[in-house]
């Protein structure tokens, strides 16, 4: 444009403009293009638009003009375009290409660990977890919180803004009181100033700690968990004197003993332990298929997997680690033990001992200290210390009693002696235990600040609230399991505000302002000894973050002394009353999670409950007190009381109730609000897990409808999941019975073409824990909505996969068979010659592909899909008006609508990304190059993923596998989807 | 036995039957069951628009069960239009006169059952805006619909049968409408019955062309009987579903139609020659005819019943036991046994004369018939979605408020449009009825030709 300014007749124009204003101007501007010199300077500058200006039109250019512009409003009137505006980057941030997604290196805290992860990050917004393989804990998958941590980062319910007494303030007059505060406590040491905590996983924070207290030699830091490993430490101080956790490595152990612990799945390092349990599962593993024997009281998941389980109430797991340990020949006596268990104890303590030192005792965390000093004895008997089993100390800094650390505190509130109380995290007015009223000990406190992520039940009676950021968020390190430590590092601006437990504690330190970022790296500085800014350190910071790991940070494994069994005291037995086991909710964990509905609606471990829990028992224990699913009942222990559902669960204990954390917040975001009922009244700080002296009242014509997923257990006889035992295997192999009829490639319609691939899963139901990871992962890479209970209820959860969980044997202790269901995308998919409108159609590579556009909503497919994996929007399910929602979307997944048909696609969009890839470098798509997001998130691998075309492919291999089957393959629709039957490794010398 | 009984001729039958609709008062009773109806249909209007705003999900549907209430009224609607056209259509090529003065209602009340029953499939979708996708039609999209789905040839085989009836309908009215012209009184009745009755004269000619096309469309209708039903039932049979996959299923559907249609018909005309003193129009003879197509219809739909119970054992199949088992003795046996009663055993009643010779005998048969074709469609829609082949996927059905206000409101329409054709049009075939009474027609001329010389 700059030579038309300088043309003559332009500023002619100019001048003859500058005359005019307002409504004058505009006239001129008209009558000016119709003078000469203007319209010899527009032909001249715009030739193609010359005919436009002439102002004569012929018959035809009419018609064009009028054509034209009665187009454009028919088409203006199709859509009314959203004003927006565009805003380019000025420059480029790096890396950043719309549409290609950039992955990150972080850690995410999960079940007393850390658990390292890699975000996925598409311009800036985190939408999907993946596990980081390089992590000890993680090793490549991950656990359903972590999965949905990206609907937690995103929740609109979070906790706004900083309030006083519930009123809206700021971080800058709460960081003015709570300085005053400190600054009055300055004098006298800190006298009256404490902190509580949750365990500490974070070096930063432990350091920051370390600082507070030396400023503050009388204040006070206290730590409480609902999840707490107190029963470890103090099972360790009992048995070695002091307190080191054990670290197990189940690929080196033929047989496991796990004593009523859900080790595969909920404890700390759970996701490594399935994936080394796994790994010895398969009978042409290196050293053999492992035997796992599992006694408990309270079913799980683990003891779905076990070879030989056994049923008892909590007090006998005692009696049982005795019985063994007797077997073994530890030096204890045993008594309480029928003479059933008695012989099956000796039975597994026989095995025990012929694996010697590859055999391996695994207390749960929540067992009473004498299990935990038990088992340290059995395996230093067994040989094992060193081998699969090894002691260091634990991961969590300054570890302490929570039971005891919390009473104190609570007490000295009581007593008036704590003016100034900083709670960082957790939720302790909820999750105290019965006989710590915590909440009213807080009213004594005059000045209370609450860190939380979620206005809370504490946050609420507490003076000061202050927002938390999310781990995504925020700067911060945390070590794992294994000592492991990793930078904890954020993938976004924090979205509400938010000030992380570092900046926090900074500012209780007389810091105030310094970031949470210059505090973790000044703590790294620190440790490797480099207090300048060196390039030495930068390329340590940039290695560590990169790999999510710092390496050389795991612990050195610590010898220990011989356990003197003679000190173990004997627990209380059992006297005839009915029990309680407490158990965290396998989704919700302590309630931190309730406002999760990706959680909420993920079914619990083997209950296949969503949205609530309820107080499992036997089926048996159910008839005596003539009560149904979901019929009232009341649960009284001393003077707490709660009432609840009833669950009959088959393999439970007797007389023995299970209940689980996490449910019943009155606190909370609308998700999560008075979801199920609070047990933690029901929980004592000295025995937080299992308790005597519970009654059970029925309320007759009381109920509480119960929202599962799966109503009927039973396999009725039918060859759905395959299971054999491992030495009739290795003997027989297949049945010749096996799979019914077969009817060939029989079909009315010709076959598809062949192509370049051919997509297959291959799940193997051996290795499946059925853990609901899958579920939670595929919810978050598939934009899946969430239903709420009530569409539960009515039948129509939205999981593209689920987990399909069967019983088969006695109600007292039957097996438990899991089995994923992902869509089969059947080569003669039934769903694809009953739609009217080829909405579900196939694709060449073998893929049974939903177009949601085209899909009416008729739900034949549905009808006509033996699997039963189509899901349908019989309502708009998907939020698609709260704005923070749309930033977790998977941008790579259509978000779909009401009346639309949608299913699993195998992670089209993974495959179509790898496809790109491959094209750009002229190469075939490479085996394991596209994994689903189940197979992806699978802490076992169950789950394969690749080309049937190329042979040597995993997926192609695990095909040719003796033990592999199509579900219902005699219906004749050629699944691509398919399974390896489960094998069992039962001992022959167990008795019956 | 004569079609016509007492002492009637040419004039009476005109005078009579046009009477019913021009010069009869406006009984309380019709305005009443006019409003009642008038009111279910506003309650049908309410239905459809909280469906369209708010979604199938108002429904008791769920995953496993993605058809209910809809598909099982879509069903049991389309079995009741099938009397119609088999009175009208087969029984006129078999030269049965005695159809004569049940034809008109009866394919009055095809049109109103087949306008009820098309509701069902365009509601019941998820986007019912998009329904017309199913249609075949050039598009910009590039798509045809997919042709190998039974729901596309509902499409075709309903909305043919719909087109046909209504046309075959309206061209056996086209002579009486012009008599209704001529007797009417007022001028605006003159004025919409001239209208309709499109310059008939009775010309020599007009009626050679009105029997031609009579003739060729009841030449088409004919097929549809059987094709309607037929592909209806492909919905099922066609599908891989425990329960739907049965060859047995085309005629069984197409007998129980017949059953069905037989047994509204029957519901209809016992009440309505009651009020209209048409007695000697309609006369037991037809409702005994009517009663033994009843009869042989029901028997052939019991051993659809035996049929499918057979083939479960025959089969093998664990899973088609498993659905027979269910029925017989599971949670479906509430449904199934009633069903028995309904359509296997109230129908036994029609052996006795004495029942068959017995209006209220009759209508209490017809009444179990028709909640028993209702309950039958129940079960095959819901038990065999509900438990199929995977345990773990087994849902249970509750129909919700919203799946009976849906129902009851067509019940509402149908009845709505009965009251206003009883009223507005002549029931029976004023010109028909006259080639039947003595002196209506030369001797020895056959019902192809009725109608010459008028």
């Amino acid at each position: 444009m700059k030579s038309a300014a300088r043309d003559p007749s332009l500023e002619h124009i100019q001048r003859e403009l500058d005359r005019c204003h307002g409504q004058a101007y505009w006239q001129r501007l008209e009558e000016l293009s119709t003078t000469e010199p203007v319209r010899k300077l527009l032909e001249e500058h715009f030739p193609s638009q010359q005919l436009r200006l002439d102002h004569t039109l012929d018959r035809r250019g009419f018609l064009q003009v009028m054509g034209a512009s009665l187009a454009l409003a028919g088409l203006g009137g199709c859509t009314r375009q959203p004003k927006e505006t565009i805003v380019p980057y000025g420059r480029n941030p790096e890396d950043v290409i719309p549409g290609k997604p950039l992955y990150f290196a972080t850690a995410y805290p999960s079940r007393g660990d850390a658990l390292g992860i890699l975000v996925e990050s598409h311009m800036g917004r985190p939408t999907k977890v993946e596990g980081n393989p390089e992590h000890p804990s993680s090793l490549g998958a991950t656990d359903s919180q972590a999965q949905a941590s990206i609907l937690d980062l995103y929740d609109p319910d979070r906790s706004h803004a900083v309030l006083n007494a519930g009123r809206i303030d700021t971080w800058d007059r709460m960081l003015t009181r709570l300085v005053e505060r400190v600054e009055g406590h300055q004098g006298n040491g800190g006298k009256g100033l404490r902190v509580l905590s949750e365990s500490i996983l974070s070096p930063t924070l432990s350091r920051q700690r370390d600082l507070f207290l030396e400023l503050f030699p009388e204040a006070g830091w206290h730590q409480w968990q609902a999840d707490h490993r107190d029963q470890v430490r103090a099972g360790s101080l009992l048995a070695f004197g002091e307190d080191l956790t054990p670290r197990y490595r189940l690929d080196q152990a033929d047989v496991i003993l796990v004593l009523d612990g859900d080790v595969l799945h909920s404890d700390a390092g759970s996701l490594r332990h399935a994936r080394e349990f796994a790994a010895r599962r398969e009978p042409d593993a290196e050293g053999g298929m492992n035997r796992l024997y599992v006694a408990e009281s309270s079913p799980t998941l683990t003891g779905g997997m076990a070879d030989h389980r056994l049923v008892m109430s909590p007090a006998q797991i005692e009696d049982f680690a005795r019985e063994v340990a007797a077997g073994l020949g530890v030096s204890v006596t045993s008594a309480g033990l029928p003479e059933k268990d008695k012989a099956r104890a000796q039975a597994v303590a026989a095995d025990l001992k012929k694996s010697g030192a590859r055999a391996v005792v695994m207390p749960g965390f929540e067992q009473s200290p004498a299990v935990h000093a038990l088992a340290a004895a059995m395996n230093q008997t067994l040989g094992s210390v060193g081998g699969p089993v090894s002691y260091a100390i634990p991961s969590q800094y300054a570890p302490t009693s929570c039971s005891d650390s919390l009473r104190e505190l609570a007490a000295d509130m009581d007593a008036g002696d704590v003016e100034t109380l900083v709670i960082l995290g957790g939720n302790p007015v909820y999750t105290a235990p019965g006989d710590v009223d915590f909440e009213s000990a807080l009213e004594k406190v005059p000045f209370t600040v609450h860190l939380s992520a979620q206005e809370d039940e504490t946050s609420f009676r507490c003076v000061w609230h202050v927002p938390e950021l999310h781990p995504l968020e925020s700067w911060s390190d945390l070590r794992a399991h294994d000592g492991t430590c990793s930078i904890v590092q954020p993938l976004i601006a924090p979205l509400f505000g938010g000030r992380s437990a570092h900046e926090l504690v900074a500012a209780l330190c007389g810091k105030s302002g310094q970031p949470a970022h210059d505090l973790v790296r000044d703590h790294w500085k620190r440790e490797r000894g480099m207090t300048e800014d060196s390039a030495a350190f930068e390329s340590f910071w940039k290695t560590s973050l990169h790999d999510g790991v710092i390496a050389g940070t795991a612990f050195e494994s610590r010898s220990v002394p011989a356990v003197d069994v003679a000190k173990v005291p004997r627990s209380d037995s059992s006297n005839g009353d009915w029990s309680l086991c407490v158990r965290m909710d396998s989704s919700v964990r302590d309630g931190r999670y309730a406002n999760n509905g990706w959680l909420q609606e993920s079914p619990r471990s083997l209950t296949r409950l969503t949205w609530g829990n309820a107080a499992c028992l036997s089926p048996a224990d159910a008839r005596e007190l003539n009560v149904e699913a979901g019929d009232l009942v009341e649960l009284r222990l001393g003077e707490q009381s709660t009432v609840a559902p009833a669950w009959p669960m088959p393999g439970h204990p007797d007389r023995t109730v299970t209940v689980h954390l996490g449910a019943g917040r009155e606190q909370i975001g609308k998700v999560g609000r008075q979801v199920g009922f609070d047990a933690n009244p029901l929980r004592s700080s000295a025995k937080p897990w299992n308790r005597s002296g519970l009654t059970v009242r029925a309320l007759p014509g009381r109920k509480h409808a119960l929202a599962s997923v799966q109503d009927h257990a039973n396999m009725e006889g039918r060859d759905l999941v395959r299971r054999f035992d491992l030495a009739d295997w290795v003997e027989n192999g297949v049945p010749e019975d096996a799979g019914g009829s077969h009817h060939g490639d029989l079909s009315m319609y010709p076959g598809h073409p062949p192509a370049e691939n051919a997509w297959g899963m291959v799940i193997n139901l051996n290795t499946c824990t059925g853990c609901d990871a899958c579920l939670v992962s595929c919810q978050a890479e598939n934009n899946i909505p969430v239903v709420g209970r009530d569409e539960v209820l009515n039948g129509r959860e939205m999981h593209w996969i689920r987990i399909d969980r069967y019983y088969e044997g006695e109600d007292e202790n039957p097996e438990v068979l899991h089995q994923p269901v992902p869509c089969m995308h059947c080569e003669e998919a039934p769903c694809e010659v009953v739609c009217p409108v080829a909405a579900t159609v196939h694709s060449p590579e073998g893929l049974n592909e939903m177009v949601y556009n085209r899909c009416v909503g008729t739900r034949y497919c549905s009808n006509n899909c033996p699997y039963k994996v189509r899901r349908f929007n019989f309502f708009g399910y998907s939020d698609t008006k709260t704005e923070v929602l749309k930033l977790g979307r998977n941008p790579d997944v259509t978000v779909r609508t009401r009346g639309v048909m949608e299913k699993c696609t195998y992670c089209v969009q993974r495959i179509n990304q790898a496809r790109i890839e491959a094209k750009k470098e002229g190469r075939p798509i490479r085996d394991g190059e596209v994994r689903t997001a189940c197979q992806a998130v699978c802490p076992t691998q169950a789950i394969t993923f690749g080309n049937l075309n190329d042979a040597s492919s995993e997926v192609a291999r695990l095909r040719e596998n003796p033990r592999h089957y199509a579900l219902l393959e005699e219906l004749g629709t050629k699944p691509r989807t398919t399974y390896l039957a489960k094998l069992k490794n039962p001992n022959p010398e167990y008795p019956a | 036995m004569s079609s016509v009984a007492g002492d009637q001729n040419l004039t009476t039958v005109t005078e009579k039957i046009s009477s019913i609709v021009l010069e009869r008062k406006v009984g309380k009773g019709w305005i009443l069951g006019l409003m009642v109806c008038f009111a279910l249909v506003m309650l049908l209007l309410y239905s459809i628009t909280v469906l369209l705003v708010k979604g199938v999900g108002i429904w008791g549907l769920n995953v496993p069960v993605g058809w209910g209430f809809a598909i099982i009224n879509f069903v049991w609607w389309i079995g009741i239009g099938h009397a119609g056209t088999l009175i009208s259509a087969i029984l006129l090529l078999l030269n049965q006169e005695w159809r004569t003065s049940i034809n008109r209602f009866a394919e009055a009340m095809t049109l109103f059952a087949v306008s009820c029953a098309g509701l069902f499939p365009l509601l019941h979708v998820g986007r019912p805006w998009l329904a017309y996708w199913l249609l075949p039609y050039p598009n910009t999209m590039g798509m045809w619909p997919q042709f190998r789905s039974p729901l596309l040839w509902d499409v075709f085989a309903v909305s043919t049968y719909a087109t046909v009836s209504a046309l075959f309908w309206y061209v056996g009215l086209i002579p009486d409408l012009a008599t209704l012209r001529d007797r009417a009184q007022t001028g605006f009745g003159k004025v919409v019955y001239g209208l309709l009755a499109m310059g008939w004269r009775g010309a020599a000619r007009h009626w050679e062309r009105y029997e031609t096309a009579y003739l060729l469309l009841a030449g088409l209708a004919t097929p549809l009987v059987v094709s309607v039903h037929t592909v209806v039932s492909f919905d099922f049979a066609v599908s891989i579903v425990p329960g739907w996959h049965a060859t047995v299923f085309p005629p069984y559907f197409v007998a129980g139609a017949i059953f069905a249609g037989f047994a509204m018909v029957l519901t209809l005309a016992i009440p309505l020659r009651k009020i209209y003193q048409l007695e000697d129009y309609i006369t037991m003879r037809h409702l005994q005819n009517m009663a033994k197509v009843m009869l042989a219809t029901g028997m052939i739909v019991a051993y659809g019943y035996i049929m499918e119970l057979f083939m479960a054992w025959y089969s093998a199949s664990p899973y088609e036991t498993a659905i027979v088992s269910n029925r017989l003795i599971g949670p479906f046996a509430h449904v199934f046994w009633p069903l028995m009663l309904c359509n296997v055993l109230a129908p036994q009643m029609l052996w006795f004369r004495k029942v068959r010779h017995s209006t209220v005998g009759l209508m209490i048969v017809a009444m179990f018939v028709n909640v028993g074709m209702w309950l039958e469609r129940f079960l095959i829609v819901v038990t065999s979605l509900s438990r199929d082949y995977l345990p773990s996927s087994w849902d249970d059905y509750h129909a919700t408020f919203w799946d009976w206000s849906l129902f009851i409101g067509t019940l509402g329409l149908f009845g709505a449009l009965l009251f206003l054709f009883i009223r507005f049009l002549p029931m029976i075939s004023i010109f028909e009825m006259r080639t039947i009474v003595p002196g209506g027609r030369p001797k020895g001329s056959g019902a192809n030709g009725n109608g010459e010389g008028h």
